[in-house]
């Protein structure tokens, strides 16, 4: 072998193991996952030994009106979440941008939610919305408002709040760091120019964030189709159907139902999903890396 | 079209103050520039004009009109930024009439005007671009256009030209030049160029470390500098200072420092009459120096010539004269030996004269007799 073939050569070798490691540890479950949603499966059998079922898992989740209730939960749970959270966050991240004292350390206070847990996280909120020890319903009753039934009639609606308290602070300290970063005095132009406080945000400051903004909800939007542990801990989906996300279903489905192929077949779906998302996200950087390579183009043509 | 007025205007970041009380008034449809080395305070004095940083103490006054309490879209001023501070996401015609768009004018109106704006400054083809997608002098010519499009009576204009080239720089320059004629409105244009600050001046204000030293015309400020900063702030190559003692031999009294010995004339002496110190510090622009191999010795100083800069028409000699360096600038075709010992002259009242403890000029008896002058007539003279 000459210098050369090995010179080129050495970045894929030491690449390599990296390359087994994702093989063995992503794509196997993955593949496996794939095959076993096209058989009719049984815990007590080995995947071998599983009857062949062509399309007929994922025909009969098509009809299955439970697993179109959980597609229906998650997706109100994944885009009622994103949205609250991109509006709070990014409301807060617009309204500490600015160098206060003590700002740091608020700052820090509101990233804590994000570093807990999820188990935790559910465990703590479990207990904030017990109906008779949890605090909620104890300050609601103790002026005079009478109690919630938090994990009962709207178990969504209080898994929502969780999950908003829990990831709000990611979309916060991404929001805040594109503010940061954004041209300081095209925004005191923009005063110069007359713009109030709204007329900067709506004008200069959103527009300029908005590639950040884009990403992070779709990072966050393919995050909360995968929730899974704070909504186990809190509700187990319950009551009835009501907070039974896909994730959750497709536990149920492969260890209550025994149904592993069915639950293939589920993860798939929702596999599917998320790929779409990721696609939407990748062209959008694709599309963004296009447009500057059409300015420098343009620069280099005209020789400016 | 306002008076602008600073009265004791003062800066403090945190403890440390930059600005201290400075005093300016800037009258009507005037081009005032700020000029002063890097860090003098100069953006800080006019970022407070526009309201982007807050007074510490003073006041500034438009029309008699104490401002400093108002948000600066409430001063009616237009600013034009070092670095453009386009609005990325605008195209230039957006980026143009942002400030219009704001006011709610009507669509045609704003329409009209940033055609008329552009038409001037050659930026019609470029209407539709985003500014990612111009080169820094079109980016310069935007935002120049952008505080153009508002048409309010005051310009602020912060090192606009510093981040081009050179070429550019001249050009845009004269173009601001001629933009200057077209538009009767207060100018205040800070610059750390001493060349961009004399030629687009009606009046300059040299500032050092958050001081104004001088304000005047700039050719005011170039004859008659009133301490040894300004002299060698203004004029490029910059003044020449040698350090010289006054001596009396017999009837006459020479400066004589290392190389030279510079016989007083009369009115020299007269300017020197009420200076008691024995030190006194020579100043002599490079081109009041002239090659004169029969110069009398006391008028003249002798020059070993290291190296000769030629730029054209003009050639700057960098001479040692003793341990001192001194710079002349003379025609190129002066026959000129580079390492030989010259002699070149120079009259006694291009000579700037001054008190090396201070720093301050000791001013010739003619200017005594304008500054009084100027000063019954109101003139601006500090
Ligand atoms: N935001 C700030 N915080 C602290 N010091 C500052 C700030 N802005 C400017 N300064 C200081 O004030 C002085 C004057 O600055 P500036 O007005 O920008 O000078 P220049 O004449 O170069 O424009 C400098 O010493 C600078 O370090
Ligand atoms: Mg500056």
């Amino acid at each position: 072998m000459s210098y050369s073939t090995i010179n080129r050569l050495t970045p894929y070798i030491f690449l390599a193991p990296a390359v087994v490691v994702m093989a063995i540890a992503l794509l196997y479950p993955l593949i496996y996952m794939v095959f076993g949603s096209f058989r009719a499966w049984d815990p007590s059998q080995t995947i071998g030994e599983a009857e062949f079922a062509g399309f007929a898992n994922y025909i009969a989740l098509w009809h299955d009106p439970n697993f179109h209730e959980s597609l229906i939960v998650t997706l109100k749970f994944a885009f009622s979440v994103v949205s609250l959270e991109m509006l709070i966050g990014v409301g807060l991240a617009l309204l500490l941008d600015r160098s206060l004292r003590g700002m740091s350390v608020l700052r820090t206070l509101f990233i804590l939610p994000m570093m807990i847990a999820p188990v935790v996280v559910g465990l703590i909120w479990r207990y904030m919305y017990h109906p008779s020890i949890g605090i909620f319903n104890q300050t609601l009753e103790s002026i005079g408002l009478g109690s919630i039934d938090w994990l009962g009639k709207h178990a969504l609606m209080s898994v929502i709040i969780a999950d908003i308290w829990q990831w709000t602070p990611f979309i916060f300290i991404l929001a805040l760091a594109a503010l940061q970063s954004l041209p300081r005095s095209a925004l005191e132009a923009a005063r110069i120019d007359g713009a109030s406080g709204w007329q900067q945000i709506i004008y200069i400051k959103l527009p300029l964030m908005m590639p950040v903004l884009i990403v992070t909800c779709l990072l966050r939007l393919i995050d909360a189709f995968k929730v899974l542990e704070v909504i186990l801990v809190m509700t187990e989906g319950g009551p009835g159907l009501s907070t039974e996300i896909l994730a959750l279903r497709i536990s149920r489905t492969a260890t209550e139902f025994r149904e592993l192929g069915v639950a293939a077949a589920m993860a798939n779906y929702l596999l599917i999903l998320l790929l779409m998302l990721t696609v939407v996200m990748l062209a959008y950087n694709k599309l963004q890396e296009i447009k500057e390579a059409r300015i420098k183009a343009l620069i280099k043509e005209e020789g400016i | 079209m306002p008076k602008i007025q600073l009265d004791g205007l003062t800066k403090r970041f945190d403890d440390i103050e930059v600005l201290h009380s400075i005093n300016l008034e800037m009258s009507d449809a005037e081009f005032t520039v700020l000029v002063g080395p890097s860090g003098c305070g100069k953006s800080t004095t006019l970022r407070m004009i526009a309201g982007l940083e807050t007074v510490s103490a003073g006041e500034i006054y438009i029309d008699d009109r104490p401002i400093s309490h108002l948000e600066p879209k409430d001063r009616d001023l237009a600013m034009v930024f070092q670095d453009y501070a386009l609005y990325p996401h605008m195209n230039v015609a957006n980026n143009m009439s942002f400030a219009l768009r704001l006011q709610k004018r009507p669509r045609k109106e704003i329409d009209a005007r940033v055609r008329e704006v552009a038409d001037m400054l050659g930026l019609t083809p470029y209407l539709h671009r985003k500014p990612a997608e111009l080169s820094g002098g079109q980016r310069q010519r935007v935002a120049m256009g952008r505080a153009l499009t508002r048409d309010s009576s005051t310009f602020l204009f912060d090192e606009p030209l510093s981040n081009l080239d050179a070429k550019l720089r001249t050009q845009m320059r004269a173009e601001l030049a001629l933009m200057r004629q077209r538009v009767h409105k207060n100018m205040i244009y800070v610059t750390h160029d001493q060349i961009e600050a004399m030629t687009l001046a009606d009046r300059i204000v040299v500032m050092h470390d958050g001081h104004i030293q001088q304000q005047g015309a700039p050719e005011e400020l170039y004859k008659n500098p009133v301490n040894k900063f300004v002299a060698g702030f203004l004029g490029t190559p910059p003044m020449n200072f040698l350090h010289a003692t006054i001596e009396s031999q017999g009837d006459f009294t020479y400066l004589t420092g290392d190389g030279f010995s510079l016989r007083c004339d009369a009115p020299t002496l007269q300017r020197l009459a009420n200076y008691t110190a024995g030190e006194i510090c020579i100043g002599i622009r490079p081109s009041d120096l002239v090659f004169d191999p029969h110069a009398d010795v006391t008028t003249s100083l002798s020059l070993r010539v290291d190296i000769a800069e030629y730029i054209g028409a003009q050639s700057v000699l960098i001479c040692h004269c003793g341990k001192q360096k001194v710079m002349v600038e003379l025609k190129s075709d002066t026959p000129i030996t580079l390492g030989k010992q010259l002699t070149f002259s120079m009259a006694l009242e291009d000579l700037h004269l001054f008190n090396p403890s201070n720093e301050l000029a000791i001013p010739r008896l003619v200017d005594v007799e304008a500054t009084r002058l100027i000063k019954k007539t109101g003139g601006n003279y500090v």
